[in-house]
């Protein structure tokens, strides 16, 4: 436990520091609000204004959980499809690079034709930020199984479902979890992206008409709402992945134990 | 078992696996490779049959063709009197590595045949902490590795991992049983005890056995009938009965007819051997 524990306090420590120094630099040379903020100041907005910014937390919450439900489900589906043939693979990975590719906000615009500004272009921002890492990610975990693992399978005359179940999909968790930490994080920045352009609500609204009256201890407040909101997800699905794939990272029980 | 009317006419009811007239061929045209040149093969139900040979000579290639994993290119096998795939007979198998599943402990890698394999999947959910688990507990036990069942795969050496392995390819009683160099990779020591217990429980459960090896002296020790394979393309090129008594121990390995049987064997295979390698 005790390595474990000082990397922990050294971390804590860096964060600290960051905006120790930042809080320093700004005292320093009388950096002005207008340009860049103190920590301190933007700490005293958050808990000032917290009644007016918590529905707006809320609301990007929500709408970045559901479109990152929404990722994972069709992520998954089109990940197995995608790694479970050879020949599917090879096919659809060029087309999947292609909508990579794509900057998602030249898509916000389409969205909002399509649904109208709201609640629905920001998930569906969210939902296409992060399906490509979980496809890509469980394509791959399915495509590198060994076969000597499947082989164990067939020997047993078990079905191609069966296989999957109970080796592709197990085998492909590590990969799964690592693209879901990654995924929980762009579903935020695509639900933002949408918020700025296309939605009365949520924090990437608050920061954008924030910016417009000069408000700028606002703005990065609302930076500060979505880096911790970020963390804090991204923390979850760390717990989760651990519990689940422990038997992927025994390097670091062996050390440890 | 298999009602009489439900055979196929082209096999014969007193063999438990037949191959009748089996190649076995890579790529097409030209870069045709024949692994498998034209072969027969058959056992007898409760059999234990070693394939001995030069490598790359199609020895795992048969084992694959007898458990469906592969498909001949022409011929016929049978299993059971059925083609194989279409029979209902439990199979299995154990590999040259112990391919174990990591995420699971190593007692629920030994009972995940009971998982897939009729007709114990219908009971998996219900008998999966009480009798499925006591059977893999039992034979956990009889490879000595009764304090292991919860441990993961990689906390145990090769030889555990292979015993676990052994296992796992007979938890669900089958009356097919391929074992594919099995214990290939483990030091003398092992190999022999592994031996021991493989023998014993041959005897306890008699299922049918096609056992590959490079090892001469595993063959002689453990089964009933050898062939000897040679290469390119691959074919049984001798096919002899093991005349000696049962239960079979290491000392029998060093009297002289179990010598002058390994030496026979080993003068087919080098005499078998691929030009190239020969030379």
């Amino acid at each position: 436990m005790g390595p474990q524990l000082r990397r922990h306090i050294w971390s804590g420590l860096f964060i600290v520091g960051f905006f120790v120094l930042w809080q320093a630099l700004c005292w320093l040379f009388n950096v002005s609000d207008i340009v860049l903020p103190k920590p301190s100041e933007i700490i005293v907005t958050i808990i000032v204004r917290m009644p007016a910014l918590w529905p707006h937390v809320l609301q990007t919450l929500y709408t970045t959980l559901i479109g990152f439900g929404l990722g994972i489900a069709i992520g998954i589906a089109l990940g197995v499809v995608i790694g479970s043939s050879r020949l599917a693979y090879d096919v659809a990975y060029p087309l999947l690079i292609g909508f990579a590719t794509i900057p998602k906000v030249a898509v916000v615009p389409i969205f909002v034709l399509w649904f109208g500004a709201g609640g629905v272009p920001a998930v569906l921002t969210a939902m296409i930020m992060c399906i490509f890492p979980i496809v890509v990610n469980v394509a791959t975990g399915l495509a590198t199984t060994e076969p000597e693992l499947e082989e164990v399978m067939r020997a047993l005359h078990a079905s191609k479902l069966e296989i999957l179940w109970n080796v592709g999909l197990p085998r492909t968790m590590p990969y799964f979890f690592a693209s879901l930490k990654v995924s929980v994080t762009l579903a935020f920045v695509g639900t933002v992206i949408s918020e700025t352009v296309a939605s009365n609500r949520g924090i990437g609204n608050v920061m954008m008409i924030a910016s417009a009256n000069f408000d700028v201890p606002l703005v990065f407040a609302g930076l500060l709402i979505l880096a911790v909101l970020g963390v804090a997800l991204y923390a979850v699905f760390s717990v989760i992945e651990t519990n689940i794939t422990g038997w992927a990272h025994r390097k670091d029980e062996v050390a440890i134990g | 078992m298999t009602p009489a009317t439900d055979l196929n006419p082209r096999t014969h009811p007193q063999y438990f696996v037949e191959l009748e007239e089996v190649t076995l061929s890579y790529g097409r045209d030209d870069k045709k490779i024949n692994a498998l040149g034209l072969t027969n093969l058959r056992l007898k139900q409760g059999d234990f049959v070693a394939l001995v040979g030069p490598s790359g000579c199609g020895k795992s290639t048969v084992l694959k063709l007898v458990s469906g994993l592969i498909n001949a290119s022409t011929g016929h096998v049978y299993v059971a009197g059925r083609q194989v795939g279409a029979e209902s007979v439990r199979v299995g198998m154990a590999f040259q590595n112990p391919t174990m599943l990591p995420w699971l402990s190593v007692r629920e890698n030994v009972m995940l045949p009971l998982k897939i394999v009729p007709p114990f999947r219908q009971d998996y959910r219900a008998k999966r902490n009480g009798e499925f688990r006591d059977r893999a507990d039992a034979l956990l036990k009889e490879v000595g590795l009764e304090n292991f069942g919860d441990k993961r795969p990689w906390q145990l050496s090769g030889g555990m991992l292979q015993r676990a392995s052994l296992c796992r390819a007979l938890v669900h009683e089958p009356q097919l049983l391929m074992l594919d160099e099995p214990f290939g990779a483990l030091d003398q020591f092992t190999r022999e005890e592994l031996w021991a217990i493989m023998q014993e429980l041959w005897t306890k459960l008699r299922p049918t056995v096609l056992l590959v090896t490079h090892d001469l002296k595993e063959a002689g020790y453990l089964a009933n009938r050898i062939c000897v394979m040679r290469a390119r393309p691959g074919q049984i090129i001798d096919d002899a009965e093991v005349p000696f008594p049962r239960p079979r121990t290491i000392e029998m390995s060093y009297t002289p007819p179990f010598v002058a049987l390994t030496q026979r064997l080993r003068e087919l295979i080098v005499a078998a051997r691929p030009q190239k390698e020969a030379a």
